[in-house]
């Protein structure tokens, strides 16, 4: 550090970095033995910076475009030194935080982190988690290989169904009405324009939301706590807790630096517009749910079609999901149990519909 | 180290952990570096043109006039003079590598971006270029004009 002091210094007094930081300072972080849970939201954040970089580097070389996108994805993780590499650091950390970001959500949720004052800062995240997913399903599609190609089209397929605005939604998704190259060129802008742009607004607001507000404390500690004050334990957030995080942040560079070497993630055959869907066709991971749940839908249901309410429903519940913490009861003291119940309902649903498609034929 | 000098051990014990922590920190970014730079590094081109390169038919020109042509990864000019000679040069203006053309009115080789002027050997003869441009050898093979590498002897 004596090496920077002179810098830190200069722009000390330039720009009085003491009254910057010095609400990082006074800002502490409650400790308890769920505080573990509290990482995740940074992980996730961190895994997202990860993709920004990894995404920069990858556009170095990738090309948009039904012709030459898999040539240029193949020519990455063949002829590019360490291209193998970065293309799969990009893959695994797209999934890892998909992840993080659905454990972080289940934390807040089992922790009531959610309620008043915090509703908005659940709204933001949750809309995040939607974003982050059309990450998922905008970036899928740029190597344009086969299973890409058709999940593209199941998906947008999917939109279509929707009735009065499907079908407008649809040809605005594909740049017309099949997945051809323009379908590629506009998930391509999704996927490195628009996107990062939200999601990094967003992000800022969550944070800053997080940040106005401090950290929850689960309903029965802060009922303790306001009971007897002295019980409280807390942390600093600098340097205590942010060491901490960076050394959450570590272990997930290993974990996924491990992954990415040890899997490299597949390229798949090219996509060929005028050939069979192969068998036993997927979504990623983080659709699967959806996806067994409007298998097992039946085609008609009364005089609706089992497609439509299908997604419908899910649109529906998507929407709800949004909405939760305008549920719970403003009174700190009387949380309603159904919402946790119904959190617990929704992870054993969401992972029982995963395996069951994972496992199905 | 004596034992009177109490904070001593301390302090050593404190910069060994600095130490070990700052290098096993530079030795991870390191590692994190060192990929990304060689990706950055675009890999090499294969240059399939080869030496040799059949840059037009016979007839395609008529006399007194130029055209470019592909040699490998770069441009070449054929001139067919109103001397009747086929005449190949590298099309790269050895100023700031803009490609040249031929002039029929000037009968000379010129570069539109800075007015630069060579003759029909290559030679730079006015105008910022610092050398003349490459010549290659023209033969006839059929009715295809093969351009090729001059050989060094």
């Amino acid at each position: 550090m004596t090496v920077f002091a002179p810098l830190i210094r200069w722009l000390d007094e330039r720009l009085d970095l003491d009254g910057l930081i010095a609400p990082f300072k006074h800002k502490t972080v409650p400790t308890h033995r769920l505080s573990y849970w509290y990482f995740f939201g940074g992980i996730t954040l961190f895994l997202f910076i990860i993709q920004v970089l990894t995404g920069i580097l990858l556009l170095l070389y990738y090309r948009p475009g039904a012709n030459e996108a898999y040539e240029s994805v193949q020519y990455i993780v063949t002829r590019v030194q360490f291209g193998w590499l970065i293309r799969s650091i990009h893959a695994w950390a797209a999934n890892l935080m998909i992840f993080t970001a659905f454990v972080h959500m289940f934390s807040v949720l089992f922790l009531k982190a959610y309620r008043k004052p915090r509703e908005l800062t659940w709204v933001s995240g949750v809309i995040l988690l939607y974003l982050v997913m059309g990450f998922g399903f905008s970036g899928y599609l740029l190597p344009w290989n086969t299973l890409a190609f058709f999940a593209t089209k199941v998906g947008t397929e999917m939109a279509g169904q929707v009735p009065l605005i499907g079908r407008p939604m649809m040809i605005f998704l594909r740049g017309g009405p099949e997945v051809t190259g323009a379908t590629l060129t506009r998930f391509f802008g999704f996927h490195v324009a628009v996107l990062p742009g939200l999601v990094t607004v967003l992000i800022a607001v969550h944070l800053f939301f997080v940040q106005r507000q401090g950290m929850s404390v689960p309903p029965k500690l802060e009922a303790q706590w306001t009971a007897n004050p002295s019980a409280r334990r807390e942390m600093k957030f600098f340097p205590n807790f942010l060491l901490r995080e960076l050394m959450a942040w570590y272990v997930a560079m290993g974990v996924l630096g491990a992954l990415a070497a040890i899997f490299p993630w597949n390229l798949g055959v090219k996509a060929d517009p005028f050939v069979s869907a192969p068998a036993g066709i997927k979504p990623e991971w983080y659709f699967l749910f959806m996806f067994q749940t409007l298998k097992l839908i039946p085609s008609k249901v009364w005089f609706v079609d089992g497609e439509v309410l299908g997604i419908l429903g899910c649109s529906l519940a998507g929407l709800l999901w949004l909405l939760l913490p305008f549920f719970e009861s403003d009174r700190p003291e009387r949380t309603k149990t159904w919402i946790t119940g119904l959190s617990i309902f929704a992870l054993v649903y969401v992972v029982g519909m995963s395996v069951y498609g994972f496992l199905a034929q | 180290m004596c034992a009177d000098q109490g904070p001593q051990p301390e302090t050593s014990r404190r910069r060994a952990i600095e130490i070990f922590l700052g290098g096993g920190l530079l030795a991870s970014l390191a590692s994190f570096l060192y990929p990304v730079l060689r990706y950055f590094v675009p890999p090499a081109v294969i240059d399939l043109g080869g030496d040799e390169v059949v840059a037009a038919k016979v007839g395609d020109l008529t006399a007194n006039s130029g055209k470019i042509f592909r040699f490998g990864s770069r441009p070449g000019l054929l001139i067919l003079g109103s001397d009747g000679a086929y005449r190949a040069l590298s099309a790269t203006c050895t100023h700031l590598a803009c490609t040249v053309q031929y002039r029929p009115d000037l009968r000379e080789i010129w570069c539109a971006c800075h007015n630069g002027i060579y003759d029909l050997n290559g030679r730079n003869v006015s105008g910022p270029p610092p050398r003349p441009l490459t010549v290659f050898d023209v033969h006839l093979r059929g009715d295809e004009i093969v351009v090729s590498r001059k050989r060094e002897a």
